[in-house]
């Protein structure tokens, strides 16, 4: 650097200069409440070793993301999140979806279909087809993918205790066209942990869970080599009030345990490491974000090969599905949430995304419209092919400032690791309440810095419209969608062959209580059209429920 | 000395997003009230239950699933069968227009949507009661 030596006193003389200036009084922190460093230059990043840190694209440790091309091999995944009412409501909207260019499935299911209940259960009342779709059977499934080639797209679903099942009614769905296992790609979210920590949609204790996991890990590997297994999830922990770094952290975190849990269960690591991925939030604090993920990539790839001694390259690649973050949207002036999608969804591309969700602007009201989902995946195509920000890899590398940030946060994260070693452990962690606690807090610090003006949320607490009608289209569920869903249900379970399906549930229930892999029986249930709920009952009976432990 | 105002926090139907209750529950705490939390995945009637045993004055309903048509209705009349519909209930969540108003028809005293103020509903419940 030709300018070494007058890098002391140009400093010197810029840090006098600052400090005679009057600044706003503005909070300069962070969305997650970390202060930020007024200016980086070069001495943040003086000790940056290129090859060690960042590496080219598509070489350890990745920080600079997984593949050699990035989008100029191909764009990151458009694939929008959608389920409502029954499965042939949500058929038509996939068909929807594809014929506006989208280029991957992602399925909501209904609350229900999450917790393991059939839509004609008790618990289910009121809840059918609400906030995703109804799935009770492999019938349904059938209708969910009607007309769409299930081995010329890949296929996302966001289930998590109950997945094993859900994957069962998924591959049997295809098995009846014709299409075998190893054909059919896609994820299943299958995260247990972070269910327990932020999302809290359980049914089994963490054992019975754990062994689900590793039980479809196994099963994958050998017949569905095609498949995500576990898209380990930061978006949950995030959305429930996590700051960045919790996100960041917790989420690796958990993934380590999968891979502890795969190596215990005796599993190769480069037998089911290489078809974990991860899902992570995109919020609105531009280069916290982008650092998150490039941090991210660095973590894994280095605690992979160095701690668990993976050998395949594919192991050390965190792959990664972003979506846009749904708890910085308002209800207030809601198209500005097309502008607060849109720098989310420029900072997952800029962070080296695989796939992007991005949120529609009426997501705080009710499940997107037509319209807006539209302009949710536009607003994709436009930072895809106007933007010219695929033109080059990880533009922002060498940033003094997103360097700086990079590193900040993987140690702010080593330190969360250091801390739940202390506990023994992610579920140990869990059962004292340690992330609940963290992220319960953290959400309520950040509510009253916005209720304190602290922080500024444009329409909500500065700028608002006294009196404003809100005037977009909303999508209504109407009452008949549960009706029709039980009746369904009903009549199905009338014309399969009872015995057979009653025979399959004893068999799993048997399995259930030994330690075959449990995906063959699974699938044999969901081939007989047993139900999802009759499924995760006989598995309760055998594996109990968990309990929550109550902190806020 | 006043008995404090008790408030049950409530999480009725199936979905898991306990963020809104959570801070909800805190910050009527730090405003001084007595809360009770009852965790998730709670039908009315352990709602309605928990709410006489407990002898609260304000209940608040957190649903994100959509179910709030379902489950607040019932949650009221639960309440009226125990005698007990001197218990002021607020609820709170993704809660369409149109079903504000026939939520405050069957009962409901108030719905605060997404983006509400911790304080406006401190001084709502402390309101209700200085009457």
């Amino acid at each position: 650097m030709s300018s070494k030596k007058s890098y002391g006193p140009s400093k010197k003389k810029y840090e006098e200069e600052y400090s005679k200036l009057s600044l706003q009084d503005i909070d300069f922190t962070t969305v997650s409440g970390a202060p930020v460093r007024k200016l980086a230059d070069p001495a943040d990043i003086e000790d940056l070793d290129y090859v060690e840190e960042l590496g080219f694209p598509g070489q350890y440790p990745y920080t600079r993301g997984v593949y050699p091309t990035m989008y100029r091999g191909r764009f990151w995944t458009m694939r929008q999140f959608a389920g409502f009412g029954t499965a042939s409501d949500t058929n038509e909207r996939y068909h929807y979806l594809l014929d506006h260019g989208q280029t991957g499935l992602s399925v909501a299911f209904d609350m229900p279909t999450i917790m393991g209940y059939d839509s004609d259960h008790k618990r289910s009342e009121g809840e059918v087809g609400r906030c995703g779709v109804a799935i009770d059977s492999l019938r349904d499934m059938e209708i969910l993918f009607d007309g769409i080639d299930l081995s010329g797209i890949t296929t996302s679903m966001t289930i998590n205790a109950p997945a094993s099942i859900l994957l069962a009614f998924y591959l049997s769905a295809g098995g009846k066209k014709g299409i075998s296992f190893d054909r059919m790609g896609g994820t299943i979210q299958n995260d247990i942990l972070k269910e327990y920590i932020a999302q809290k949609s359980w049914i089994f204790p963490p054992e019975p869970s754990l062994r689900l996991i590793t039980d479809i890990l196994a099963f994958c590997s050998d017949h569905v080599p095609r498949w995500n297994t576990i898209s380990i999830s930061g978006y949950h922990i995030r959305e429930a009030g996590s700051t960045a770094v919790q996100e960041l952290a917790f989420t690796l975190a958990d993934g380590f345990a999968y891979v502890e849990a795969g190596i215990v269960a005796g599993l190769d690591v480069d037998r089911f490491a290489p078809r974990l991925s991860f899902f992570f939030n995109a919020h609105l604090d531009f280069f916290e974000e982008i650092a998150k993920y490039r941090a991210a990539r660095r973590i894994w790839a280095k605690r992979m090969k160095e701690k668990y001694g993976a050998k395949d390259e594919r192991s050390l690649l965190l792959r990664f599905h972003t979506q846009t973050a749904g708890c910085t949207l308002t209800a207030q002036q809601p198209e500005n949430n097309i502008v607060r999608t849109a720098f989310q969804g420029l900072s997952a591309v800029l962070g080296g995304t695989q796939s992007l969700h991005t949120n529609s602007m009426d997501e705080t009201l009710a499940l997107p419209s037509e319209k807006a989902v539209k302009i949710a995946l536009r607003t994709q195509q436009i930072i895809a092919h106007e933007t010219g920000v695929i033109n080059t890899a990880d533009p922002l590398a060498g940033s003094y400032f997103v360097e700086a940030l990079t590193r900040d946060m993987e140690e702010e994260a080593e330190k969360y690791f250091k801390k739940i070693d202390e506990f023994g452990g992610v579920v140990k962690a869990i059962e004292e309440g340690f992330f609940q606690k963290e992220i319960g807090k953290a959400a309520y610090e950040y509510q009253k810095a916005v209720e304190a003006k602290r922080k500024i949320i444009v329409g909500l607490n500065e700028f608002q419209m006294e009196g404003e009608k809100i005037d977009i289209p909303l999508l209504r569920i109407d009452h008949a969608v549960e009706e029709s869903q039980c009746k369904a249900l009903q009549k199905m379970r009338k014309e399969r062959d009872n015995d057979k399906a009653a025979r399959e549930l004893d068999l799993l229930s048997k399995a259930a209580r030994g330690t075959d892999n449990l995906m063959v029986n699974i699938i044999d249930c969901a081939k007989c059209y047993c139900t999802e709920g009759e499924i995760i009952e006989t598995l309760k009976k055998v594996f109990g429920e968990y309990q929550e432990p109550l902190f806020y | 000395m006043p008995r404090k105002i008790r408030v049950l926090v409530a999480k009725p139907g199936l979905d898991g997003h306990d963020r809104g209750a959570k801070v909800v529950a805190n910050a009527l705490k730090d405003a001084g009230m007595e809360v009770i939390y009852t965790g998730l995945h709670q039908t009315p009637e352990m709602i309605a239950e928990s709410a006489v045993q407990e002898d609260v004055d304000v209940v608040g309903l957190s649903i994100l699933s959509g179910a709030h048509m379902t489950m607040f209705p019932r949650v009221m009349q639960l309440l009226r069968e125990k005698g007990a519909e001197h218990i002021i209930v607020f609820g709170g969540g993704i809660v369409p227009v149109e079903d504000v108003k026939k939520l405050e028809d069957s009962g409901v005293s108030k719905i605060f949507g997404p983006g509400t103020d911790t304080r406006d509903i401190v001084k709502y419940i402390n309101s209700v009661f200085s009457e």
